[in-house]
């Protein structure tokens, strides 16, 4: 009987696949999320080069707190964000809350660990070697961490695929910050492929919860796909 | 390699100008179409969850006055938190207490009723407890009995979430003289904290009992999700009266005030209120909800006397949807009523 039930959504969920309504919830989550690696990137790799590169005082404390900090659960990030994006909360005035920007800031600082995590491993890991290969063979200090830096592409690229899928899957902030509002032809629209996919199995809407969910693992496994033949194609 | 790296390079800069273009240029063209305004319902999910918010009414008003509704689907309860937060500009409730208390907070003014049906007590065909066709009272004595015969079953399903379902269950506990903080704590009554769609579900899956608006349960009996039967369905304590409270604009600024009284008036109004009335009529044989305004006008029925007495507040000698205190700026007019009609 379970059985039937699946083989019956899946089916279905076949023929939804080319919706409208789905492709535009497929869409807007990875515009968001897509939004939220570029922000996530654009102030994670600097200071993970800096931290990669540079050796200072307490910096093993610096990165057992980024450790750390990737194992907060999306739900505490969603209550936290959602206490400072209220209007009347200390981040309201930036009219975050029940906005596919609101989502995208939310993912930026739950994928922000991951990235920093991943690219100053990468980068600790040849930078030994390299450097010293390159101070030898003539470079000076800025441009053998240059050096370093272009090493370590294959772990950024992960670094940032990682982030990227991630954020694509998290439901908590996605909720929580989102609202999972839908309005036909809404400007406002909040919902993504994760909130779809827990409303409709809330809702025993099962055909179209699992449409979502198809489009959503073809997502994550494309760019990870991506990701391998890039990193495949750099070596 | 190098060559390789440096081509990526070029790629990923080229990728992100790319993207950083396309967002700025979407802005660009969302402000040249004029977006419209926006207006941030709170609401609760029986309304939520029938569909009748996204489906009729919020098209409806982006048609008429160009305004796209939000509605963030909670409990009464966290609907009220959002308000508080000024995360809304109305909230759609159903539970008078609470709305009370938020309005006595200053949070909200212009309460207008505008549709009403029934709470159900529903539970498997079979009805291990016997309680069909009992009184509200008799079949919650019922049930405690059977729940407390058997402790190592799930027997009775709280959404236990704050909302307007909630209060009325513990309403009803009451009133059949037990205390729903203590039956919480007993091993046959189950809790989920979870919205109307989701309890219904696991009552369903546990062929337990549980309290459910109707709407939600045609809704999802229809579409054969749920297998429970309606077993108590009479009973006046059992009305289920819903009001658009609008956020005072004087407590929480930056609202859009007019809009949310644009949305109150449109809800009562004929159109709206014929709208309420046709929606689930062709699907599930018989509407979702009824209308409440052309009852109130009637000023007679059982009906119209349990809105009054379930659904409005009594300020001084009449009953009324919105005390004189609670009114700010009104372009309509509220319904009251001389006490004597609830009270005899």
């Amino acid at each position: 009987m379970a059985w039937d039930y699946i083989i019956q959504g899946f089916s279905e969920a076949v023929k939804l696949i080319d919706d409208p309504y789905v492709i535009e919830i497929a869409i807007r989550s990875i515009k968001v999320s897509g939004m939220a690696t570029l922000m996530a990137v654009a102030w994670s790799l600097p200071i993970s080069v800096l931290l990669g590169l540079k050796d200072f005082p307490c910096k093993w404390l610096v990165k057992t707190l980024i450790n750390g900090l990737m194992g907060v659960p999306t739900v505490i990030w969603g209550l936290v964000l959602y206490l400072m994006f209220v209007p009347l909360g200390p981040l309201g005035s930036l009219g975050l809350l029940y906005t596919e920007m609101g989502i995208s800031v939310g993912q930026a600082l739950l994928i922000t660990p991951i990235i920093m995590s991943i690219v100053v491993n990468s980068l600790e890991s040849i930078e030994g070697e390299i450097r010293e290969l390159a101070l030898t063979l003539g470079a000076d200090e800025l441009r053998a961490s240059f050096q370093v830096v272009r090493e370590s592409v294959g772990g950024i690229v992960l670094a940032i695929i990682a982030a990227f899928n991630r954020a694509i899957a998290e439901l908590g902030i996605a909720l929580m910050i989102g609202g999972n509002i839908y309005v036909r032809g809404g400007v406002y629209n909040t919902r993504v492929l994760t909130t779809a996919i827990q409303m409709y199995t809330v809702r025993a809407e099962i055909s179209i919860a699992i449409a979502l969910g198809i489009i959503l693992m073809g997502i994550v496994l494309a760019v990870n796909l991506l990701s391998n033949l890039v990193r495949k194609w750099l070596e | 390699m190098n060559k390789r790296v440096n081509t990526l390079v070029l790629l990923v800069l080229l990728l992100t100008g790319l993207s950083y273009g396309c967002i700025g240029s979407t802005n660009g063209t969302q402000t040249a179409t004029e977006k419209p305004k926006v207006l941030t319902i709170s609401t609760t999910t029986s309304l939520y969850d029938t569909g009748i918010l996204e489906n009729v009414v919020a098209p409806i008003f982006k048609e008429k006055y160009n305004i796209e509704l939000r509605f963030i689907p909670k409990g009464t309860g966290g609907a009220i938190l959002d308000a508080k937060s000024g995360a809304s500009d109305a909230i759609l409730v159903h539970a008078l207490p609470k709305e009370q208390a938020f309005m006595e907070e200053g949070y909200g003014v212009n309460r207008k009723v505008f549709a009403y049906n029934f709470f159900v007590i529903v539970g498997p065909k079979d009805d291990p407890a016997g309680i069909r066709g009992l009184s509200v009272s008799e079949a919650l004595k019922k049930i405690v009995e059977y729940g407390r015969a058997h402790p190592d079953k799930i027997v009775w399903v709280s959404r236990d979430d704050g909302s307007g379902t909630n209060t009325k269950e513990i309403a009803l506990w009451k009133n059949a003289g037990f205390d729903f903080n203590e039956l919480k704590n007993e091993s046959w009554f189950g809790t989920t904290g979870a919205g109307m769609g989701n309890t219904l579900l696991y009552t369903s899956e546990r062929k337990a009992y549980t309290l459910s608006d109707i709407g939600t349960y045609l809704k999802y009996q229809k579409e054969g999700k749920i297998n429970l039967d309606v077993l108590v369905d009479k009973g006046e304590e059992l009305i289920n009266v819903y009001a658009i409270i609008i956020i005072n604009p004087k407590k929480i600024p930056d609202k859009d005030f007019e809009g949310a009284m644009l949305l109150a008036e449109w809800l009562t109004s004929e159109e709206g209120q014929k709208a309420i009335a046709e929606y689930g009529k062709d699907e599930f044989g018989r509407p979702l909800f009824y209308p409440a305004v052309p009852v109130l006008k009637s000023e007679q029925g059982d009906v119209f006397r349990w809105i009054l007495k379930y659904g409005f507040m009594k300020d001084g000698d009449k009953y009324t949807e919105c005390p004189e205190k609670f009114r700010y700026q009104p372009k309509y007019d509220f319904f009251e009523f001389p006490a004597s009609v609830v009270e005899g």
